[in-house]
């Protein structure tokens, strides 16, 4: 046996889920996916007394059409990847699902579980971020929505409560907006060294609006404000897109590993950040996607 | 190595909120009850019955449970891709589901694939461009191009390179499978 001997729970109610959550606390483990867990747990990394198991859990399982486009916890990365609503609407997220580990992985892999996992150098926290999207926590005591920013607060560190269970991701759809997502990582699914996703919202020939959010290059989705400006209300040129990628070469502050070093870190974000600008320009004039 | 997708490397740098915590230092836990569970899965079309430790993995039931040892095990995380069978006809990692979360599910492994007479076209066609030297990862390959296949019967050299991605070989270098895959779709479209 590889893991830990636990117990195991499989509601396949919310209710049944949320009660669960609550009785064990600290000592309780949500299994979504397991594509990131399981490993965990294989490894005896990790040694949840209770397993509770969401796969059952049908309720968290959509894709519901609306000014946002809302997605059950349990959503497969991968039917969200094929979902035409999601192609149609939602262009940064498909871009980035792609990323995501392989397609074997994206079969198990669920969006709500990878954003509650927090992986500092995941994807979908990074979309999430930059289209400044909201996650739905539930508990017996209610529910509250949260943006992300107030959600990930470190690594492997969001603001789920004890009692409380991530129900719900919301994007804004957006194909009316510019977008691009770009990571550099060893090989075709390995975790990013460093990528980034951005959003452009055109006016004219102008940008009136831009997010650039990174990811790999901290303990959360990191945002580059400064870059963001250089880039707003001006002539969008080969010369600016650089300025915007030397900003965010200074700015990030990531830490070295075994992986990548801080310097090439900082240097690829910002080589990405240009490749990105033009990518998501192009688009955002109605260029190829 | 870079650990692929799953996480396990990423603890490492930062704090880890899983799992109870030591009530005081390093003593022990007592032992805890092993919870086991009666499930029924179909593998092959053969419905098979055993009572499972929970924390028992699918790959280890295929294994141990059914007799059915063509499924491998490399890692044991994720990384690797060897333990790839299809659960209700979809490509997944064994080790990664617990043999409990596969009741009532329709499991699909390399057995099921060709006899030693009468080969299926994706084995023959690994044969036929030394898409294997050592076979380890053969049967997490083939199971994980067998899905590929039936969502994309005529693939590009990149898609094939793509799915690749999630199955490690160290003997071939990847471009005689390359090749396998995508005369086998050939041979499936024909024979389609």
């Amino acid at each position: 046996m590889k893991p830990a001997p636990f117990a195991y729970a499989a509601p396949d109610t919310l209710d049944a889920a949320l009660a669960l959550v609550r009785r064990y606390g600290q000592d309780g483990k949500v299994l979504a996916g397991g594509q990131s867990l399981v490993p965990l747990l294989n490894m005896r990394l990790a040694r949840p007394a209770v397993l509770i198991d969401l796969n059952r859990v049908a309720a968290l399982d959509y894709i519901k059409n609306g000014r946002e486009i809302q997605f059950g916890a349990m959503t497969r990365q991968r039917v969200a990847e094929l979902s035409p609503l999601v192609r149609a609407k939602l262009p940064l997220l498909a871009e980035a699902l792609h990323y995501v580990g392989h397609p074997q992985i994206r079969n198990r892999g669920t969006v709500g579980g990878s954003i509650a996992h927090a992986d500092p150098s995941a994807e979908l926290p990074a979309v999430l971020a930059a289209l400044e999207g909201a996650v739905v926590l539930q508990s017996a005591r209610g529910t509250r929505t949260l943006r992300p920013e107030a959600f990930f607060l470190s690594y492997l560190t969001t603001a789920i409560g004890e009692d409380e269970l991530l129900v719900e991701v919301r994007l804004p759809a957006h194909d009316d907006m510019g977008t691009a997502f770009l990571e550099v990582a060893r090989r075709h699914g390995d975790f990013a060294l460093a990528g980034v996703a951005v959003v452009i919202e055109m006016n004219g020939g102008r940008a009136r609006r831009v997010r650039m959010v990174f990811t790999g290059v901290g303990p959360v989705p990191v945002r580059v404000e400064e870059a963001e400006a250089a880039v707003t209300d001006t002539p969008l040129t080969e010369r600016s897109f650089a300025e915007a990628g030397r900003i965010v070469a200074a700015r990030l502050e990531p830490e070295s590993d075994i992986h990548a070093t801080a310097a090439y870190r900082k240097q690829v974000a910002g080589v990405l950040t240009e490749r990105a600008l033009q990518v998501a320009v192009q688009r955002a004039k109605g260029g190829p996607r | 190595m870079r650990m692929r997708r799953t996480g396990a490397a990423a603890p490492l740098r930062g704090t880890r909120k899983s799992g109870p915590t030591p009530k005081n230092g390093a003593a022990r836990k007592p032992a805890r009850p092993v919870d086991r569970r009666t499930i029924s899965v179909t593998v092959n079309g053969v419905v098979h019955t055993a009572e499972v430790e929970v924390r028992k993995t699918l790959a280890d039931f295929i294994r141990e449970d059914t007799g059915l040892t063509g499924t491998h095990l490399g890692c044991e995380h994720g990384v690797c891709g060897a333990c790839t069978i299809l659960l209700n006809g979809q490509a997944v990692r064994s080790c990664l589901l617990f043999a409990v979360q596969a009741e009532g599910a329709e499991i699909t492994t390399v057995e099921s694939l060709g006899s030693p007479e009468h080969l299926h076209p994706l084995q023959d066609a690994f044969r036929d461009h030394h898409g294997l030297q050592c076979g380890f990862c053969t049967p997490g390959i083939l199971m994980s191009a067998l899905a590929f296949l039936n969502e994309t019967p005529d693939p590009t050299d990149e898609q094939i390179r793509e799915v690749l991605s999630g199955n490690l070989c160290r003997c071939t270098g990847y471009q005689g499978i390359v090749d396998a895959i995508r005369d086998a779709a050939r041979r499936l479209r024909e024979r389609a």
